[in-house]
């Protein structure tokens, strides 16, 4: 597929005897969303930890914009442009959101020390993109909204320059009422041209959200399917599978 | 209300009840406390020479109270550095004694980077083991508490170590061990230009949080204070009658924590240590080099147990191996007095200095009311135990 930022080819790992992602092959256009579904154990968690550079593959192969990249560490998956938001935002709680923006990737000044006027400068107008009228981005992040610290984290990934956004249950820690933004949010980062790879369990929310949902059961990727001609209870047989 | 103004709000009455009014509180009780000391020692406690060795006193742990902050932030424990201030202690005045230690006697600067550097080594040990080798912090510094005293005592064979050069002991504070009086009138005058350079810059970046006046209080009491340290060390007189000044341990832990201060708090280090007490996993995701800041934190805490080492030897003008025994638990105690959370991700160099100031207070008090040393312990021991559960609760979190 011409287009495709994120390729997975045969992308598999195993712990012990247990192949938790079996030869899984997938791909994400600029500006989709591909949403991942699954139960509890077929492989999801462990497919995002394997692209967001937290675990190392067996066999496969990944590939970002054509090139193949090794993803050894998060801090290599991130050169390579992918950015996760974990399901539990891996923010810093005692960190205000400036910090957190730029945690392990601070701007210094020349003698070295940290330069917080830029960084708050550039933190600010990242949200300001965003969400209008976020602005305590000097409160320790454990003080916000489900919503509020989702942004920090997703205004993180962005400003690494991310070409592809994993997010991992990006709805499961908000309240009904935030769910909209996310939606909203979503739409305009694919505007931007981000690929986005959508883990969720939400079934109603990742045929909402994506062009394309993909299907995996046991490690295996079983079914891809795009999310027009598609209802939920369809997508609820798929996850569950048939008889096997 | 939107969810954004509602935490906003709630941000603000958390600011107010966050550091500021903790440091406030400890600062006033320190005061009752030392009101309290003075009547009962009948004004001996709060006179000028008293002050100046209450400080000169605290300065040892005060110094190593500053690296255990970043330790403690780090979600890590050190045990070992009452034991390092021994063993480095012993060698800094083996190497400069006669009969000390093979090569010496050397002098007296030599020996004095050789032990930081050997303390600083050692740090970097414990950090290695905790970090690459991934042993508890707990057991890997209990190891070096035994390991290390067993190595003072091995130094000298329990030989205490004397005279140390007469220009070293000064550094402790001393007879001879103060700056006079112009020259401490310098340093104050040089601390409140820097304190006004500070304020008025941060008040240049966000003039928006209050007109100036918001700023001239705080520093006016700054300066009050610096201006009064200045002329309590002053009316001291030296043993040829003219004023005394500052002390040099004073000097010393006023630079070691400064510099600390602006390592945890204005560097990447600094943010990368809190930011791994916050969450490990966290700053492990964002490419963080969990176990190079984690081995860093110890060999700083190691280096600083070495420049105690320096002060302790000075101001005994011996090497006792001795020296340091419990150290490290009164170091602790005062970064937890101070607000360090033994859960990591919080914690500050201001609040161990006060800690330290307020642990060395009421040993020294009690010492001036003749209260015995094992009584003196139990008192201190409870102390701790009341002031950190207070605060707990306090906070509504775990200390």
């Amino acid at each position: 597929m011409s287009g495709a930022v994120l390729e997975l080819v045969g992308l598999t790992k195993r712990f012990g005897g247990v192949t938790a992602v079996d030869g899984v092959s997938l791909t994400v256009p600029a500006g989709e969303v591909v949403a991942l579904v699954g139960h509890n154990g077929a492989g999801k968690t462990t497919l995002v930890e394997l692209l967001s550079g937290a675990l190392r593959r067996d066999a496969g192969e990944i590939r970002v914009n054509g090139d193949s990249v090794a993803l050894r560490s998060p801090r290599e998956a991130q050169q390579a442009g992918i950015a996760t938001l974990h399901q539990h935002l891996a923010l810093a709680d005692n960190l205000d959101a400036v910090a957190n923006v730029f945690l392990g990737h601070e701007r210094c000044t020349r003698i070295g020390l940290l330069d917080e006027d830029a960084m708050e400068r550039e933190v600010l107008e990242l949200l300001a993109r965003l969400s209008p009228g976020f602005g305590a981005v000097r409160e320790p992040v454990s003080r916000l909204s489900g919503g509020q610290r989702q942004l920090v984290a997703i205004a993180r990934a962005l400003r690494l320059d991310a070409k592809v956004l994993l997010m991992d249950e990006p709805t499961a820690a908000l309240g009904p009422g935030e769910r909209g933004r996310v939606t909203e949010l979503v739409r305009r980062l694919t505007g931007d041209g981000l690929a986005i790879l959508l883990v969720s369990h939400d079934l109603e929310s990742a045929l909402a959200l994506a062009q394309r949902v993909a299907v995996m059961r046991r490690g295996r990727l079983v079914a891809t399917r795009t999310s027009e001609n598609l209802d939920a209870a369809a997508l609820a047989a798929l996850v569950v599978g048939g008889t096997d | 209300m939107s969810p954004e103004a509602l935490s906003a709000s709630d941000a603000t009455r958390a600011r107010v009840s966050a550091p500021g009014a903790r440091t406030g509180a400890m600062l006033i009780a320190l005061g009752v406390l030392w009101l309290a000391l003075d009547v009962a020692t009948g004004g001996l406690f709060l006179s000028p020479r008293n002050l100046v060795n209450l400080a000169v006193q605290a300065s040892a742990v005060g110094v190593m109270a500053t690296g255990m902050v970043l330790v403690i932030v780090a979600r890590q424990i050190d045990l070992s550095i009452g034991s390092v201030l021994g063993f480095t202690g012993m060698v800094i005045a083996g190497l400069q004694v006669e009969d000390g230690l093979p090569g010496g006697p050397l002098p007296w600067p030599i020996a004095l980077c050789a032990g930081i550097a050997l303390a600083c080594a050692i740090g970097a040990w414990h950090g290695a083991w905790v970090a690459y080798a991934r042993l508890p912090a707990f057991v890997a510094t209990l190891a070096g508490l035994l390991v290390f005293r067993g190595a003072a005592w091995l130094v000298s064979d329990g030989r205490t170590l004397a005279p140390l050069d007469a220009t070293y002991t000064r550094i402790g504070g001393g007879l001879h061990g103060t700056i006079g009086a112009t020259a401490t009138w310098w340093l104050a005058a040089a601390i409140s230009a820097g304190i006004a350079a500070s304020r008025l810059s941060g008040w240049r970046r966000a003039p928006s949080s209050g007109g100036l006046a918001r700023i001239a209080l705080p520093a006016a009491s700054l300066f009050g204070t610096v201006i009064a340290i200045a002329a309590i060390a002053n009316s001291v007189p030296a043993p040829d009658g003219s004023p005394a000044g500052l002390p040099l341990p004073v000097l010393v832990l006023g630079a070691v924590a400064l510099a600390v201060h602006g390592l945890a708090t204005r560097t990447r280090f600094g943010r990368h240590v809190f930011a791994i007490g916050g969450n490990p996993r966290a700053a492990e995701l964002a490419g963080i080099d969990v176990r190079g800041v984690t081995l860093r934190a110890f060999t700083l805490l190691g280096a600083l147990a070495g420049v105690a080492a320096v002060l302790t030897t000075a101001r005994l003008g011996a090497g006792t191996n001795s020296m340091g025994t419990l150290a490290e638990l009164a170091v602790i105690a005062a970064a937890v007095l101070g607000g360090t959370s033994l859960a990591g991700g919080a914690g500050s160099v201001g609040g161990a200095l006060l800690g330290a100031l307020w642990m060395q207070s009421l040993e020294n008090g009690m010492v001036l009311l003749d209260v015995t040393s094992a009584l003196r312990q139990v008192a201190i021991g409870l102390v701790l135990l009341i002031a950190v559960a207070a605060d707990a609760r306090w906070r509504g979190a775990a200390p």
